[in-house]
């Protein structure tokens, strides 16, 4: 695949579509799945592992799906290119950094991710624009159907799908949805959505999952249980919570618009207005103002700027995808002078766009 | 040798390992060596936490060190890394993993998706099990020839 494609789009989880896309930014389900007859990968030799590795390309080079799946094989990428897929949700962190056989087979249009010789042998990973977590379950059944007639799964009927690690066994099925949440950290009622989130045994991390601050006001929310319960009954446990949260994110903003319009209004002003003018911008920085110029898009509060390139503008200035705009490899300050360079001549006046 | 907690004589030694080269040893009867392994569990006031202490500090050599025959993993090395050998350690550790079920999941039983190939499935799981033992052994004890037949299987049974 061409990497350098796929640096002037914003992909799938991005795009900006689908169901609640003010708020809901993406839906995404992950499977893990093991080969019954090897050791799981870290216990693996790097025999072993370049075995897993072979059979898992072949069979998945003969799964038939909408469009045919372009194998990378992660190693054979250069720093750069591998936080790039990061930056765009297509591997993990432990497949990018991790050593020996691995692997990523994607379709070109980014909504489908399976992971080679990650933590577990197999990650299937399915990824939609907006609400769709419904969708997103189809399309990755469907996949892990067809490769079920191609490889031996490990499967037990008591523990179900076998994982490396315990906290994935059963269904190995990890949901989550992306949510855009500015008003209610304005408001300073976040926490109290994230406390009622984990009594219910749903799990809250910023935009790069586990450990990641929640930058530009990204949340992502999902399960934490794996085993107990069907797929359908995880799935419906977050799907029930999520229309609550937008409920109140959406109070949130009408509060907002009601009793401080015009300090909103100077938040997402400033916001613009350092955006198209610094010569310094850092990456958090940038995250934190996009994230107010979002809001005030969708608040009706700024029309000098349309929706689809401020979520591009969110991807394009992640380290990866900046150097690769820029096509060079730079180090921190040069980025930060880069960055605040890529975006004045993107929101430079008059829009001619 | 005279027990350490009373007079009678010691029949019981325990080591503790305490990580880093360092070791306790305990000389106990009978009475007060069962006291002793069960002691934590008290500690913690019983239920499904003190079994999970009770293994921690309790039969800590025979739990910890005991390892899967088809992968070599030990209890304790999941314990320190999080993370299992191969499918068959759940079989293995099975009596072990099921209070950690039950305390990450709120239940130690699948109720989802089943591969629909799962007869098949399973007796080729089992004999892949056994496949990978032999690998093992003959690899082991470099009988190649062997090694190399018992792989062909393993690759056969892979591709049906």
């Amino acid at each position: 695949m061409n990497l350098e494609n796929l640096t002037r789009t914003s992909g799938e989880w991005l795009r900006g579509t689908g169901p609640e896309s003010d708020i809901v930014i993406s839906s995404r389900i992950r499977l893990a799945r093991n080969l019954a007859a090897f050791p799981f990968s870290n216990r693996a030799s790097a025999h072993q592992k370049a075995e897993i590795e072979t059979l898992l390309r072949e069979r998945i080079a003969k799964l038939e799906l909408d469009a045919p799946l372009e194998y990378i094989n992660v190693p054979g990428l250069s720093q750069l290119d591998r936080l790039f897929l990061v930056e765009r949700h297509l591997i993990s962190r432990e497949l990018a950094s991790g050593d020996g056989p691995r692997g990523v087979a994607l379709l070109p249009l980014e909504t489908v991710s399976l992971m080679v010789n990650e933590e577990d042998h197999l990650r299937l990973q399915v990824m939609r624009s907006g609400f769709a977590l419904d969708e997103a379950w189809q399309d990755v059944d469907r996949v892990d159907d067809a490769l079920e007639q191609k490889v031996n799964y490990a499967f037990s009927e008591e523990f179900g799908y076998l994982t490396a690690c315990p906290t994935n066994v059963g269904t190995g099925m990890r949901a989550s949805v992306m949510l855009h949440l500015p008003a209610l950290v304005l408001a300073k009622q976040i926490d109290k959505v994230f406390r009622a989130l984990q009594k219910l045994n749903l799990a809250v991390r910023g935009l790069y999952g586990e450990g990641s601050r929640a930058s530009g006001d990204f949340y992502q929310i999902s399960n934490q249980v794996t085993l107990g319960k069907s797929e359908p009954a995880i799935l419906n446990d977050i799907r029930q919570v999520i229309p609550q949260i937008i409920t109140y994110e959406r109070q949130a903003r009408s509060t907002l618009l009601k009793e401080s319009k015009q300090s909103l209004q100077d938040r997402v002003a400033r916001a613009f207005g350092t955006l198209r003018s610094a010569t310094m911008m850092t990456s958090e920085e940038t995250m934190d103002l996009l994230s107010s110029v979002r809001l005030g898009i969708n608040l009706g509060l700024l029309e000098d700027i349309s929706m689809p390139t401020v979520n591009e503008l969110f991807i394009h200035t992640q380290p990866a995808h900046l150097q690769k705009l820029m096509g060079a490899t730079l180090d921190g300050e040069e980025r930060n002078a880069a960055r605040a360079r890529y975006l004045r001549s993107r929101l430079r006046e008059p829009n001619p766009n | 040798m005279k027990c350490q907690k009373c007079t009678k004589a010691a029949t019981l030694h325990i080591t503790e390992v305490l990580g880093d080269d360092q070791y306790d040893e305990l000389h106990l009867c009978e009475e007060c060596a069962q006291k002793y392994l069960y002691e934590p569990q008290q500690k913690s006031g019983g239920g499904k936490s003190g079994e999970a202490v009770a293994s921690d500090e309790g039969d800590e050599t025979a739990v910890s060190q005991r390892e899967c025959p088809v992968c070599g993993v030990k209890f304790v090395e999941f314990r320190n890394s999080g993370r299992l050998g191969c499918p068959n350690d759940y079989q293995e550790f099975r009596e072990e993993l099921l209070p950690l079920l039950e305390s990450i999941h709120g239940d130690t039983r699948h109720a989802g998706k089943t591969p629909r190939r799962l007869p098949q499935t399973k007796q080729t799981q089992a004999e892949l099990n056994q496949l990978r033992k032999q690998l093992h052994q003959a690899v082991t004890k470099e009988a190649y020839e062997e090694a190399a037949r018992i792989r062909d299987r393993i690759r056969q049974l892979e591709e049906n």
